[in-house]
């Protein structure tokens, strides 16, 4: 005797459509599961035996083969018992499976015949629709997410018994659907529970990061502690333009496979910000595991990566960084296979001045020139390299505390980013690229033109501070920004000097104690 | 063999300082007979102690070992001038406990000209670095020899005047002369030599050890005429070196600060107990009674030349540091505007960022 029905595995962040296949002979009573199989799934044969028999389920002792198919693509996950346990219902021929072709089944059993909720729902349904399935048998607290996709059919099950009840008269189905929200939910929209109004004073801080976010440059903020770095970070979501409809859906596939998405709204309606701490791990940055999960990139992917403190941050940890910021994406190979996550996030970094954090007040700070330089220097250079706009914050005065006047809102602020992000569409329209900060050498030559005022200016200034070519390159593309946040076609005199004053971290501190060379004095 | 060599050998035993070798060389009246003389002698004549008189003893075998130290020190670029030679500085003969030999890499002071010390802190704020460089830079284009120990800070910024007005400077160092301390300063460390010299007592490949500062502070002193601090803490090494030179006989100079500036208080401190007060480079010249036709001023900009918006910015910002934000406020202009602005007056010398985006006047 045979059955055949539909479950749904995952693979990195995509599902997997896997047919499980059960086949019921005479022999020595056996339960045997094949099919490239992790340990919890292998597990699966114990937990649906007993959860069946609970569910008062009588099964002659028969030799019963379990085969998951595509047999050699590794499964994991918890997901596949309600599959094996619809398949074996099949196979013992109580359950008409024929009928269930154009189904998915998902789910975890309890031995008590109950079905409980897993990880990664979104992706697995979003697979399910795309392979041509027209229903999906779901545990009742994954409803509402399934319910995320449209086009396809959710019931959710509560054990057992509604299972099998569901099978015999699918007319029954809709009966059980009603009382639940209708089928497909949302649109959900965009909502930050902060505000860019939130944060008084500070006009270069609120400068600096609207031009970053306008040519999604890399940030570093650098300041003594209590000065908005971290408030400031936190609402960057919110000046980012909006997500569309993919983009939540993207967001929200890596919150669904790593299980934390809100029960309430299982939906990703707004870009995410990640702010791990510094004591983090490799792993727990780029996504680990035998069977990868993703890690805090992916999770930050669309949104933001906040570094706080990152002189803090081990060597290694930052230096992994690197690959995933040209290809916005962490590949992660292992025995089984090679796994995609997405990494499609905007860097945003944060640091002290000096390690007693008040540089330079020399009232309070006391810390030496070779102390804040060895500080500073923990800061990977690599990743220094990455980072176009490095902007100072200042402790708030009194009178900005008392907030006068209300400070300018983030609707504000993204409207203005995105008429940025328009002109970049155009710009870059029929090239690999979308933003100004990922101009190659050969781009800046034929967007950055500086006319010949500027380019004299330019000129003078990368002589007489023996810039390196890549600072060189930063300040270009930062000025192109800062050009079309004007609204000007050209870079102009005053975007330069603008962006003269983002560049990086090393050619501000220390290099010289006067900061720039000053004309008439030889170097 | 020379009496130098025995000195030199005399001044590598551990435990011989600058006063011990005296009291020896009064005592036997040559260094060679110092050499030949059993430690024991020393110890009974109450001249050292029992540890220093069997280093002593325990050196004896390494004379051949430290002359021919001694004689490859010209093929380093380095002179060893002791007590002995015309070339040692007139200044030095006449301080208690004066080195009996240095170490030096290009020139000494000449006698015959003015030698002014600027001493002050490390980590000094811009005020402090600007007025030093400021001080040194007229005082060694007036020919004053600007003598300083070429640390962070203050020292550094001495020196660099002295060097940008093409006059001479020195550097009295607290480690080996050949080393260089501290290593970011290797720049200064070279220019220096040669347009001055830099000057060690301390045996080639000494590290830069706290307990040398001191031992270093006095040499500083000894070799000037007067000692400006131009910012110190209460307790620092600045006031050190102001008490060693009031010791030597030297006059002391301070340059005045804000009352409330943590660094500053040392310097006030010296003006309240009767140090000179510098309120410009005048001030210190009319010690070595050096006329000058046209007056120094401690802010020459003139701010004359100026556009209108550049005015405007200017005449917001003072000696502390100022956030660009503050700037912006103060002179009414738009961040983007004072930020060209700003630039334009930076590449013209007429300002200065301490750190990123804080600005201050320079003069």
């Amino acid at each position: 005797m045979f059955g055949k029905v539909c479950g749904i595995g995952l693979l990195g962040v995509e599902g997997c459509l896997v047919h499980v296949e059960v086949d019921v002979q005479d022999g020595l009573p056996a339960f045997i599961m094949v099919g490239a199989l992790a340990p919890e799934v292998r597990e699966a044969q114990d937990r649906v035996r007993t959860a069946l028999r609970n569910a008062d389920f009588r099964f002659p002792p028969k030799k019963v083969t379990v085969n998951l198919s595509p047999a050699d693509v590794r499964k994991s996950g918890t997901g596949f018992d309600l599959a094996i346990a619809a398949a074996v219902l099949g196979a013992y021929g109580m359950v008409a499976w024929r009928e269930f072709e154009d189904a998915v089944f998902l789910g975890e059993l309890g031995l008590d015949g109950r079905i409980k909720p897993v990880r990664g729902v979104l992706p697995m349904v979003m697979e399910a629709r795309r392979r041509g399935k027209r229903r999906c048998y779901l545990p009742e607290e994954n409803v509402r997410e399934g319910r995320v996709i449209p086009d396809i059919e959710i019931t959710g099950v509560a054990d057992i018994p509604g299972l099998v009840s569901q099978l015999r008269c699918p007319g029954k189905k809709a009966a059980a659907g009603k009382g639940q929200p209708p089928a497909s939910a949302g649109p959900f929209p965009e909502t930050y529970d902060v505000d860019y109004e939130d944060l008084q004073g500070q006009a270069l801080m609120r400068r600096a990061t609207e031009v970053a976010v306008a040519g999604r440059h890399n940030l570093l903020y650098i300041g003594p502690a209590g000065t908005g770095k971290t408030m400031a970070a936190k609402r960057i979501p919110t000046i980012m333009p909006s997500c569309s409809r993919e983009e939540q859906l993207e967001i929200t596939k890596i919150y669904s496979i790593c299980g934390l998405l809100p029960k309430e709204q299982p939906f990703m309606s707004g870009r995410p910000f990640r702010s791990p701490h510094h004591s983090v791990t490799v792993q727990a940055l780029t996504g680990g595991g035998r069977d990868p999960s993703p890690g805090e990139m992916s999770l930050a992917s669309g949104g933001v990566l906040f570094l706080d403190e990152l002189p803090e941050f081990s060597k290694q940890v930052i230096e992994t960084l690197r690959q995933p910021l040209e290809s916005r994406s962490v590949v992660l190979s292992r025995v089984c296979g090679r796994y995609e996550f997405p990494a499609d996030f905007m860097l945003v970094a944060a640091a002290n001045p000096c390690p007693c954090g008040h540089y330079p007040d020399r009232n309070r700070c006391r810390c030496s020139e070779a102390q804040i330089r060895r500080y500073l220097g923990k800061i990977s250079k690599p990743i220094l390299d990455r980072i176009d706009i490095c902007t100072e914050t200042s402790p708030v005065g009194f009178d900005e505390l008392k907030g006068g006047k209300k400070a300018e809102s983030s609707a504000r602020i993204r409207a203005r980013v995105e008429a940025v992000r328009q002109i970049q569409k155009r710009r870059f329209a029929g090239r690999k690229i979308g933003f100004n900060s990922q101009m190659t050498a050969a781009d800046l030559q034929v967007f950055c033109r500086l006319k010949r005022q500027e380019e004299l200016f330019f000129r003078n200034f990368y002589q007489r501070n023996g810039l390196s070519v890549r600072a060189y390159s930063k300040i270009l593309k930062v000025a192109r920004t800062i050009a079309d946040l004007d609204g000007s076609e050209e870079i102009g005199y005053a975007h330069l000097c603008e962006a003269v004053g983002y560049r990086s971290l090393e050619a501000k501190y220390w290099k010289s104690p006067g900061g720039l060379e000053p004309e008439g004095r030889r170097p | 063999m020379k009496e130098q060599e025995y000195l030199y050998w005399l001044c590598r035993v551990p435990g011989a300082g600058p006063v011990t070798i005296q009291k020896l060389y009064e005592r036997y009246g040559s260094f060679g007979a110092i050499y030949n003389m059993e430690g024991r002698r020393f110890r009974e004549d109450g001249l050292t102690d029992q540890k220093t008189a069997e280093q002593f003893d325990r050196w004896k075998a390494r004379l051949f070992e430290t002359t021919e130290e001694y004689r490859a020190l010209g093929s380093r670029g380095i002179r060893f001038v002791s007590v002995l030679d015309q070339e040692y500085p007139e200044r030095l003969r006449h301080i208690y406990g004066n080195p009996a030999g240095l170490y030096v890499k290009g020139r000494l002071p000449d006698d015959s000209l003015p030698s002014a010390a600027i001493v002050g802190a490390r980590n000094c704020t811009s005020y402090g670095f600007q007025v030093a460089r400021m001080l040194g830079a007229a005082l060694a284009g007036e020919g004053v020899q600007v003598v300083s120990g070429m640390a962070a800070g203050v020292d550094r910024a001495g020196h660099e005047g002295a060097l940008m007005s093409g006059g001479s400077t020195f550097a009295v160092l607290g480690s080996g002369v050949d080393v260089c301390y501290p290593a970011g300063h290797i720049a200064l460390y070279e220019e220096i030599q040669g347009r001055g010299g830099v000057i060690s007592e301390f045996p080639l490949k000494t590290k830069a050890l706290a307990g040398n500062f001191p031992a270093r502070n006095r040499i500083i002193s000894g070799l000037s005429d007067l000692v400006i601090v131009v910012e110190a803490r209460v307790r620092s090494g600045s006031l050190i070196t102001a008490e060693l030179a009031l010791e030597q006989g030297k006059d002391v100079y301070a340059v005045p600060g804000m009352v409330t500036e943590e660094l500053s208080r040392g310097c006030n401190q010296l003006i309240r107990q009767g140090a000179g007060i510098v309120t410009s480079p005048e001030d210190v010249l009319e010690f070595f009674q050096i006329k000058r036709d046209k007056m120094l001023k401690l802010r020459e900009k003139n701010d004359k030349v100026l556009a209108k918006k550049e005015k405007k910015v200017y005449s917001c910002l003072n000696l502390q540091p100022k956030f660009i934000d503050q700037v912006a406020e103060d002179s009414g202009l738009t961040l983007s505007d004072c930020m060209t602005v700003l630039l334009e007056l930076e590449l013209r010398g007429y300002v200065e960022q301490p750190a990123g985006h804080y600005y201050v006047r320079k003069i």
